[in-house]
């Protein structure tokens, strides 16, 4: 029936295969969370991103210019639906004040690393070289290794690890990336804060009508 | 988890010669030491100052609760101590305190006000958990109370001490941990409007038994300041444009009806918007009451065994404009073939939920009441005429479908009780008015089929997390959230064994619950998956159950029993005549099975409608 103006007839530019979200291409991305600064609101972000499937490639929290608020720098691998689910998903926690996913362009993007490189006589010389090239610094000197902490990009670090390791790492620590955003916008911290109150008891509560 | 051990330390220690303790003589050790000797004291503060527990029961009142299902235990016997002095809050005594979680959930689902449990630390906090989880899925508003151990001792492995907020952080909308008598109050109005406001959901405050026992002069807040839970209540107007501007060119638009109608209070602003546009009304299963069966616009119930002719609406439609539901997996099936031709408005006040499971043409996040408010004076005025052969079409589908695997008769085969047959007598002998509170497996999504519901919050079932043993509890909540109304608990034998000490409730505190235990001897939709998916591999389904008339005899209630068709009738009327909890034990076919099924994997279009197996 309905075999003559049936309207699926007419073509319709619709996929036939649904996009199933979370299944595109993937990219990295950084997102920056700002949370009220209490015991546990680590863990819930970490337990979130664990329920929810996230896969986080590094987490780096710390205080702000404002006493009691943290801010975290998450980097995640996600395609964009997963990346604003994620974005979402932190919204439902209440400690979360602001979330940000970071444009790929005009952002900073550091991590720090220090790292432990075996240095005898006859490589130390050379190891500094390599620390010096890279702007990197030398904190301590043993008898056989150095301590270099460097400060850079994700790839920066990545690149001088990857020269290091010729000569022996045989320890390392990196912290993950922090970033912030390049020019005058900044968070408007205050003005989250400032968004107003709400009665303890609404006025809707009436035993006949029920509070919901 | 009514008893305390005696303490094992203290005794034989030699006088002078104090047993070694981490860090003694600081004042940290002083105050384990002073916490531990509280938690065994059996203080009673009679002619006392006002305490945590005090302001507790103070701020509860405040938030006009009445009804409170809950389990003492040692930490949080100060707050059963100054209960008395309270008598506007009502205390049932559950005989398990999942049956205290899930009566609040159903307290809350059938009063539409925000349910309370309590229960005390350690394994009272953790039997709470399956009902706090079944809230969390299906969004309810619940406030959980549990007691913990004096702050000093936490993370000592005290006796009944166990991480309980660690525990309930990924299935709460926020939970809390009290650890001081002056935050009493600005956390129970906290969590009161958090689990109200918004998406609902439950809250879980953890307070410590020092904080119950302290002093404090803590004021109620007149306000709350929560920085970060800004629910966003008003949808775009710009995107509310976009959405009539789809559903205006629409031919074959289906709305998906969720849950979020009720608890958005948005039922009379669904039918205005549907009969405006002239647009069929499918519903999910938390979405049953949202439009009364009848209403011409109403096409039925979707998914996994939801009606072929709605699947097929769902899945041959242009357009899907989803209300307050979350493309549940029961819902959608495969995703990618999901309504394959559709494009998608979403209207949802949790973003989260947009773009979640499926992606989105017109995402609208906002309470579903005022969007439809501000949507429908954007709609042209239609007349059914101009769906004509839509119409025509829907309905052709809907009388084939309500065809097939029906057995309106009473009899299955060979003359057995057939469960659906059940499940319609008793709605409509109940003049479809009772609250109907469904367990899980077979029996829900019989009454979610068969029942027919015409009121809002008439259909209470466990719908996110499928929690079998919720209808008994659920029902007693709901009997008394609703008292006005009949309130029948439907459950399987299966569903009815994990809690069937409830009765014990029901009968002591007089709530007036009817139980239909569909009784068919069986794990019912395991046997029925067995057969049609797992080739007749029959494991764990065949379930023995007690003598329920002998049961039922010992706990102190009647039960009536009907075995044929000619018995369901006066069976269910025995029941209501019944002044006080009743059962009514049918006992049904024992292989009938709920079609039509979607396979688990599977796409909306790939229901099996008929089985041919049956006689396995």
């Amino acid at each position: 029936m309905a075999a003559m103006n049936d309207p699926l007839a007419a073509p319709v530019a619709a996929p036939i295969e649904r996009y199933v979200p979370g299944t595109g291409q993937q990219h990295r991305h950084t997102i920056v969370v700002l949370v009220n600064d209490r015991p546990g609101v680590l863990n819930r972000v970490a337990s979130l991103t664990r329920a929810r499937n996230f896969n986080i490639e590094s987490l780096a929290v710390g205080h702000t210019e404002r006493p009691g608020i943290s801010r975290m720098t998450i980097t995640l691998r996600g395609d964009s639906f997963a990346v604003e689910q994620m974005a979402k998903q932190l919204y439902r926690l209440i400690d979360v004040l602001k979330v940000q996913d970071l444009p790929a362009e005009g952002v900073v993007e550091h991590e720090l690393a220090l790292i432990k490189v075996k240095a005898t006589n006859h490589t130390r010389a050379e190891v500094l070289k390599v620390v010096e090239l890279y702007k990197g610094r030398i904190l301590d000197i043993g008898n056989d290794t150095v301590i270099v902490e460097h400060s850079g990009t994700e790839q920066e670090i990545d690149s001088l690890v990857a020269l290091l390791g010729g000569f022996g790492i045989r320890e390392m620590v990196r912290t993950g990336s922090v970033a912030m955003s390049r020019g005058s916008g900044v968070v408007d911290i205050e003005g989250i804060l400032r968004s107003g109150t709400v009665p303890a008891v609404p006025t809707t509560i009436h035993p006949e009508e029920g509070n919901r | 988890m009514a008893t305390e051990q005696e303490p094992r330390t203290g005794q034989a220690t030699p006088a002078g010669m104090g047993r070694h303790v981490p860090n003694a003589g600081s004042a940290a050790a002083a105050e384990i030491e002073q916490a531990r000797s509280t938690m065994l004291s059996d203080v009673k503060p009679r002619n006392r100052t006002r305490i945590g527990a005090d302001a507790l029961c103070e701020a509860l009142l405040r938030q006009s609760v009445d009804t409170v299902f809950g389990y003492p235990g040692g930490v949080i016997l100060p707050l059963y101590d100054v209960w008395g002095d309270y008598p506007g809050l009502r205390h049932v005594l559950v005989r398990h305190e999942q049956g205290a979680a899930h009566a609040a959930d159903g307290y809350a689902r059938a009063s539409r006000k925000v349910g309370v449990c309590l229960g005390t630390s350690g394994p009272g906090a953790t039997n709470l958990v399956t009902g706090i989880a079944t809230a969390q899925l299906d969004s309810i508003p619940m406030v959980a109370i549990t007691g913990n151990v004096p702050g000093a001792l936490i993370g000592k492995d005290a006796f009944q001490e166990i991480d309980i907020t660690g525990i309930t952080l990924p299935m709460t909308k926020h939970n809390y941990l009290v650890r001081s008598a002056d935050d009493i109050p600005r956390v129970i109005a906290e969590a009161f409007h958090v689990a109200r406001t918004g998406r609902p959901g439950p809250v879980h405050v953890d307070i410590t038994k020092d904080a119950l026992t302290s002093e404090t002069r803590a004021d109620h807040p007149d306000t709350i300041d929560l920085p970060g839970f800004k629910p966003t209540f008003e949808g775009h107007p710009r995107q509310i444009r976009v959405a009539a501007e789809a559903i205006q060119a629409a031919k074959r638009p289906v709305i998906l009806a969720g849950h979020g109608i009720l608890l958005g209070d948005a039922m009379d602003e669904l039918i205005a918007f549907a009969e405006k546009t002239q647009i069929p009304i499918a519903h999910t299963l938390l979405g049953i009451g949202a439009i009364d069966e009848r209403h011409p616009l109403s096409y039925g119930y979707m998914g996994m065994h939801g009606w072929k002719h709605v699947n097929k609406a769902i899945q041959s439609a242009d357009l899907l404009i989803a209300l307050g539901m979350r493309f549940d997996d029961r819902v959608t099936g495969k995703v990618s073939t999901y309504a394959p031709r559709a494009r998608i408005v979403h209207v949802d006040i949790d973003p989260s939920e947009i773009g979640k499971n499926v992606a989105v043409d017109v995402p609208i996040v906002g309470d579903v009441k005022r969007v439809l408010r501000a949507l429908t004076p954007l709609m042209t005025l239609r007349a059914p005429e101009e769906r004509a052969a839509y119409f025509a079409e829907l309905a052709e589908w809907r009388s084939a479908s309500e065809g097939v695997s029906w057995h309106g008769s009473g009899a299955w085969k060979d003359g057995l009780l057939s469960a659906d047959y059940v499940v319609q007598r008793l709605g409509e002998l109940t003049n479809h008015d009772a609250t109907l509170v469904a367990d899980v497996g077979q029996n829900q999504m019989w009454v979610a089929r068969y029942a027919g519901f015409r009121r809002p919050d008439s259909h209470v079932s466990s719908g996110g997390l499928g929690t079998m043993g919720f209808a008994l509890p659920a029902a007693m909540g709901a009997a008394l959230g609703r008292p006005d109304k009949e309130a029948w608990a439907v459950a399987g034998d299966g569903g009815f064994q994990m809690v069937s000490q409830e009765l014990m409730t029901c009968v002591a505190d007089n709530i007036p619950v009817k139980i239909a235990l569909m009784d068919n001897k069986k794990l019912g939709m395991i046997r029925q998956w067995q057969e049609i998916i797992y080739g007749g591999n029959y494991h764990s389904s065949t379930l023995p159950g007690p003598d329920w008339a002998k049961l039922c005899d010992a706990y102190g209630l009647p039960c009536f029993r009907a075995r044929t068709p000619e018995e369901v009738d006066p069976a269910i009327r025995a029941a209501q005549a019944y002044d006080g909890p009743a059962m009514v034990w049918f006992e049904t076919a024992e292989t009938q099975n709920v079609l039509p099924m979607m396979p688990a994997g599977k796409g909306l279009s790939d229901l099996i409608e008929t089985w041919e197996g049956e006689e396995a």
